[in-house]
């Protein structure tokens, strides 16, 4: 994104911003290397920045950067695809650039659109300096389709990034977008390729790492399935879990953590409208470390039950089943293992 | 629900030993070729995506290429157990035999009108009229099979009824969609369009364009229940729901028995003999029995709640006998109701004189349900299909079902 003379006050700020963005990202981050050389390697990094993958998951990711192919993450709600994609980005020191996907998006909104409010302006800034008069209407119009007035939305911006470190682009929830806008995404995604016909081809120098999520919603087309590699994101064993809560809420003391963790199980096994993620997991590991909890029993399960579910109907289940045998096969469980 | 992880293969398993030596490529095809016959689709293009895969993992490490395989290979996490079965006998090199064995399958064969049906048809002009692609009914014919029950059609009629099916219409009320439509009268400025006009004017915006709110087609998910007590009735409806699957766009379908089964995918083809045929491959629990609770909870966890039947028209085609328990049903009934816009129940036994929604399951349901319809002949689908256009004056909701339910607007 370039800084031109004439930009108004909103183009400034957005480029300085994203510019702001880049130098930061260059100072305080160790740029990933060229390639990690093993499924470990990433686990390893990736790990390092705050995100704890399963061996499949860094696996994907791996073979996703190592043959530069968009990975598509499909599973549950919270657990933890988006984060996927913020972690590689602050691994890789890479913008994120996010795509959040809705019903009826469409080019003007995810690729590129003209800034027409700014080319009307500028024809009227033409007329009144008695401009226009002196060249013609075809060069008039060569001067408004120029890239100053060009606006880039996500896709562009990801493809046509000139920088060290190779972009992150976050494609979410792809389910909600119609099938016209799948159809375009995969020749995007297959040459890494733009083109805008008044000005000609965006093309890639190093493509963007792409991650696409999912919530099946409907089926992603199996061409766009076939061009991409495919994880489906599992809730966390128990032991990982803990982990995870250990180093999103640091002032989670570890018994704690495990009853959390221990009574989450539980309550993904009671056939609930919306069994827990671990977004919730973290959610609630929180609430009781702000809460000054250390050991979790009843009452502040009961208080704090509506950070982890989010139904009233599933609460009502939760306490049907008894807070207060799950309370103590937690606490049994959260007693350090010898 | 890590489930897949006990499939994964165990540190001590020689991982690829015994095909060392072999080059990638080779073991990949042979391998592809396997998961092709346990029912995998795998494209070529993903094949050679998995022969750079292992080129990159190895095949020292028995996980690292089973991961490789599944990210590489796997779409859905249906086909993981497949998947999983197929690795562990072609990198296991256990023998089938030794595996627990499949689900038995059961299929029924549907009433098509196959070149090697039984040829003791006595009269064999009649089977050749049958045949002709061109057949078109008489209006009376037409008239009386419309009316017929459902039950007493002959599979010649099952065939006939198909093209009836195939005339009707399900537009469905639209809704509106995020993106706006050129129009002269329309209320929003089209900047875009205006800009381009004045090019023409030297720069000066005299003619203005205007846009509107486009619309689109709200999704139309059709549940059919296909167990036994619905037998005499579900060859024909699983034809009506064919229809719609391939004559419209964004509908869904899916079987409701002793399990839920997708068959959207298997439906949509302009090819009805050959989609039916696909789709009774695929439901595995023709005429079993029904529980319709635990169907429609599958459908609302994994489906419905996500996204399919919000704002969307949700047609259950079912005769209201569950061998499960009441309560459930009426439950998910109330959540499926809470989502959709309308909630229709197809009911072939409603026509039956004295019936009374007596069925437990049919009374559970019933007070989530929009439109309650007949579904035992043509005309009944006829009306279902008006009911579905909204071209009927049946009654909307406009009061929710119990006082627990509320509705977002």
């Amino acid at each position: 994104m370039t800084l031109t003379e004439d930009a108004s006050g909103a183009w400034t700020v957005i480029a300085l911003d994203a510019m702001a963005a880049q130098h930061a990202s260059r100072r305080n981050l160790t740029v990933m290397p060229a390639a990690p050389s093993s499924p470990a390697d990433v686990a390893e990094a990736l790990t390092r920045h705050g995100y704890l993958p399963d061996e499949g998951l860094a696996t994907s990711i791996f073979l996703a950067v190592a043959l530069k192919r968009p990975l598509l993450l499909e599973g549950e709600a919270g657990v933890g695809k988006t984060e996927v994609a913020k972690v590689l980005s602050r691994w890789t020191g890479g913008t994120l650039i996010r795509l959040q996907c809705y019903e009826g998006i469409d080019a003007s909104q995810a690729v590129y659109d003209w800034d027409y409010a700014r080319q009307l302006l500028h024809l009227r800034a033409a007329e009144a300096t008695g401009e226009a008069r002196g060249v013609g209407t075809a060069e008039l119009e060569n001067q408004l389709y120029q890239e100053r007035f060009l606006l880039k939305r996500a896709l562009l911006q990801a493809i046509e990034h000139t920088g060290d470190s190779v972009p992150v682009l976050l494609i979410d929830e792809i389910d909600r977008a119609d099938d016209e806008f799948e159809a375009y995404l995969l020749e995007v995604l297959s040459d890494y390729q733009i083109t805008v016909p008044e000005l000609g081809r965006f093309s890639a120098t190093r493509p963007p790492i792409v991650v696409l999520t999912s919530n099946r919603t409907r089926d992603v087309h199996d061409a766009l399935k076939r061009r991409c590699l495919y994880h489906w994101v599992e809730h966390p064993d128990f032991e990982r879990e803990v982990r995870i809560v250990r180093m999103r809420v640091p002032n989670v003391i570890e018994p704690l953590a495990r009853q959390v963790a221990s009574a989450v199980e539980a309550l993904r096994s009671l056939n609930l409208y919306k069994p827990p993620g671990v977004a919730e997991t973290i959610d609630w590991a929180q609430a009781l470390a702000v809460l000054g909890v250390s050991e979790l029993d009843e009452r502040m399960v009961e208080a704090t039950l509506g950070t982890v579910l989010k139904y009233r109907e599933d609460q009502d289940r939760a306490r049907q089943h008894g807070l207060a045998a799950m309370v103590k096969t937690a606490v049994e469980r959260g007693a350090p293992v010898r | 629900m890590s489930g897949s992880d006990a499939a994964q293969p165990d540190a001590a398993q020689p991982g690829a030993a015994p095909l060392r030596g072999q080059p990638a490529e080779r073991i990949a095809v042979t391998f592809a070729r396997v998961l092709r016959g346990a029912g995998l689709a795998t494209p070529i293009g993903n094949v050679l995506t998995y022969v750079d895969a292992l080129g990159r993992v190895g095949l020292d490490d028995a996980t690292a290429v089973y991961w490789a395989g599944r990210t590489t290979l796997v779409f859905a996490p249906e086909d993981i157990p497949l998947y999983d079965r197929a690795f562990r006998v072609f990198w296991g090199r256990i023998s089938p035999g030794d595996l627990p064995p499949e689900p038995e399958v059961q299929r029924i064969t549907l009433a098509l009108d196959d070149e090697d049906a039984a040829s003791d048809t006595p009269d064999d002009a009649e089977r050749t009229a049958d045949r002709d692609p061109t057949l078109v009914l008489r209006f009376s014919a037409a008239e009386v099979l419309r009316q017929k029950d459902f039950a007493t059609y002959d599979d010649i009629e099952l065939r006939q009824s198909q093209q009836l099916m195939e005339q009707l219409r399900f537009a469905g009320p639209p809704r509106r969609s995020f993106r706006n439509r050129p129009a002269r009268n329309g209320s929003r400025p089209d900047i875009r369009r205006t800009m381009r006009e004045s090019l023409r004017a030297g720069g000066e915006p005299i003619r203005r364009a205007w846009q509107e709110p486009g619309q689109r087609l709200r999704r139309l998910v059709l549940l059919l229940d296909i167990s036994g007590s619905m037998e005499p009735y579900s060859r024909a409806m699983l034809r009506f729901v064919q229809a719609a699957v391939a004559g419209r766009q964004r509908v869904e379908a899916f079987a409701l028995g002793t399990r839920l089964t997708r068959i959207t995918k298997e439906l949509d083809s302009r090819d009805p003999d050959r989609a039916l045929g696909r789709a009774a491959d695929r439901v595995q629990d023709w005429s079993g029995g029904t529980r319709l609770g635990e169907c429609l909870r599958d459908f609302n966890d994994e489906w419905g709640a996500r996204g399919m039947a919000r704002g969307a028209i949700v047609v259950i085609l079912s005769d209201g006998w569950d061998r499960g328990d009441p309560a459930l049903l009426g439950e998910q009934m109330q959540r499926l109701h809470r989502i959709t816009r309308e909630l229709v129940w197809v009911n072939p036994l409603k026509v039956t004189p004295g019936y009374a929604p007596l069925a437990r399951g049919m009374a559970a349901a019933l007070p989530y349900v929009d439109h309650f319809v007949e579904g035992h002949s043509l005309a009944a689908m006829e009306e279902l299909a008006a009911v579905i256009a909204g071209t009927t004056s049946a009654r909307r909701r406009d009061h929710p079902a119990s006082p627990h339910d509320t509705r977002s607007p």
